[in-house]
């Protein structure tokens, strides 16, 4: 179940979509982002759908994969779905006994579904396609200014870097941990809310202690291998800019631009 | 100056806590190009010899020498760290990138390598290990054998004069264990670099050069495989076994043969049992 979890995974590839500059990637993900909330009116929003889609096919990777990314939020998309549906006013097309559906209600939670599922699905293609490394490295770059502020931004992408390499380790020994505890009669499906609570204990425990062996370990592995913060470090993969992220960064603040409109439009 | 001592450390102590020595008046030179092999029961101080030998640790009481440099000289420390790589004992935890090929360009990245260099080292370094064809995979779908290669690629990319290995083998399965024990082998004979493997498995020790057994925190037996093998009661007093061929000759002595106790492989045993039960006929 925990496996399932793929929001984190890189696919390596040689699509045009890989071999974008990350920090063009960043930011055309922030531009997406930007659409999907700003789109008022199912047209532009589907202009914003098509967008993605357009990436993801770009990126060559199966379309199962997509479907991946979103197996995990299954339940919180139905959830917020059916709540969208009823607390909102509006007229009334359905009614049994109290639970009443109005025409606004079921908007909503349309627009709701699929503007998340759209976000899951847009920021998956960003991180399917680049190496963890080279997203840090491309954060680090586009956050530096803030360096003058003082503001530990090496820290942070390296911080980011070791998360994204041991939260599959983790999830892993999670796993491990909920088996072993099974076969020793834990049970995590069935009691009160209380005692299910009560039966996660003995998984955090030996989890966080693990966490923290690794942790030393790790750091001891990285000072012996020269590692003393960013200064003076350099890369193997540099960020290049070429036409092709000039061009994709153009097509993004087209389809932007084409939102704005088909809004202003349809009002 | 082939035979120089690239790691030599004299009369040196080292405690944690004060009052409490871990490792007393240990005196020990290591040549370059050898392949030495340091054994010894849990908590007899290996890991922490380890890492007084790449200024992780500084020694307490007298001093540590790498290449000429002291330890203890602060501005020298990445120079150290550079040519003394360490492989830890669990794969897992010092592989630091999620991509097989950035986590072996790590350390040039820290020294700061050119880009086009590093790139060239660590394609390099990847071959050596053979594991190139996995150099976009993700390690946490590699098994633990492969990790550790992972892990060496990393420390031979760095061009380093020695590596020390902390128990490498300890937990990996059998399959794993022979391709990290070829891998570390090749390290010694393609590229002359010296190797520490801190080990306790005993036919990982019979293929050294050299065999140092510590104990509570001091060297007991020092010198070649056979050597220190020979010393069985010794071994077995300080909680160590021995290879199944020295135990099986110092066995069959105690029986009143008269076998060669340094017999250490299986077919110098096989030879002499033969020529014994020849002449037993005769
Ligand atoms: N960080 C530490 N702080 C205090 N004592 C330690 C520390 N690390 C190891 N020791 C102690 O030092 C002794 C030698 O440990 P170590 O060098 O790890 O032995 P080995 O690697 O041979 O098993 C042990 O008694 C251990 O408890
Ligand atoms: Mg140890």
């Amino acid at each position: 179940m925990l496996k399932d979890i793929t929001i984190d995974q890189y696919f390596p590839g040689k699509s045009i979509v890989h071999r974008l500059d990350a920090r063009f990637k960043i930011i055309i993900t922030m531009i997406f982002i930007v659409m999907i909330f700003a789109a008022d009116t199912i047209w532009s929003l589907m202009t914003g759908i098509a967008f993605m889609l357009l990436s993801y096919a770009l990126t060559a990777l199966k379309p199962s994969l997509m479907v991946k990314s979103l197996k995990p939020v299954v339940p919180v998309l139905v959830i917020t779905a059916v709540l969208n549906m009823f607390f909102f006013e509006g007229e009334e097309i359905f009614r049994f006994a109290f639970i009443s559906i109005t025409d606004e209600g079921v908007k909503n939670a349309v627009f709701m579904l699929l503007r998340v599922v759209s976000l899951i699905v847009g920021s998956s293609v960003l991180t399917y396609t680049t190496s963890p490394v080279e997203l840090t490295g491309a954060m680090e770059k586009l956050l530096s200014p803030l360096k003058i502020f003082k503001f530990p931004v090496h820290e942070l992408a390296m911080m980011m870097t070791i998360s994204l390499r041991f939260i599959p380790t983790l999830i892993e020994e999670t796993e491990k941990i909920i088996s072993a505890q099974k076969a020793r009669g834990a049970d995590f499906e069935n009691g009160s809310l209380k005692e299910r609570a009560a039966a996660i204990v003995p998984v955090l425990v030996p989890l966080f202690i693990s966490a923290f062996r690794r942790a030393e370990e790790l750091a001891l592995a990285m000072e012996c291998r020269c590692y003393r913060g960013g200064e003076g470090r350099t890369r193997m993969k540099q960020l290049k800019t070429g036409p092709a992220d000039i061009a994709s960064l153009v097509v993004s603040f087209f389809f932007l631009a084409a939102v704005f409109f088909i809004d202003r439009k349809m009002k | 100056m082939s035979a120089e001592n690239i790691i030599s450390s004299k009369n040196l102590c080292f405690s944690y806590e004060q009052g409490k020595e871990i490792l007393k008046e240990i005196n020990i030179d290591i040549k370059r190009g050898e392949f030495t092999a340091l054994l010894g029961h849990n908590g007899s101080g290996k890991s922490t010899f380890a890492r007084l030998t790449n200024a992780i640790l500084v020694p307490t009481k007298g001093s540590m020498n790498v290449f000429g440099m002291d330890t203890s000289d602060e501005g020298k420390l990445y120079d150290i760290r550079q040519n003394v790589g360490m492989v830890f004992q669990n794969p897992d935890n010092q592989i630091v990138a999620a991509v097989v090929e950035e986590d072996v360009a790590f350390g040039l990245e820290n020294t700061g390598v050119p880009p086009a260099e590093i790139r060239e080292r660590v394609d390099e370094a990847l071959k050596a290990v053979g594991m190139y064809e996995y150099r976009d995979h993700s390690p946490g779908m590699l098994s633990g054998g492969q990790k550790q290669r992972i892990a060496i690629a990393g420390i031979i990319a760095m061009r380093p004069e020695c590596i020390v290995l902390d128990e490498p083998t300890a937990m990996l399965d059998p399959a794993g264990r022979k391709d990290v024990m070829r891998t570390i082998r090749m390290l010694g004979e393609r590229y002359g670099i010296t190797v520490v493997l801190i080990t306790h498995y005993m036919d990982e020790a019979v293929r050294a050069d050299r065999v140092i057994v510590i104990d509570e925190g001091k060297p007991i037996l020092d010198g070649t495989p056979k050597q220190v093998f020979s010393h069985v009661d010794i071994l077995k007093k300080t909680g160590l076994d021995v290879p199944q061929v020295t135990e099986l000759v110092h066995k069959l002595n105690r029986y009143g043969f008269d076998l060669d106790p340094q017999i250490l492989t299986e077919e110098e045993c096989a030879a002499a049992l033969a020529f014994v039960l020849k002449e037993g006929k005769s």
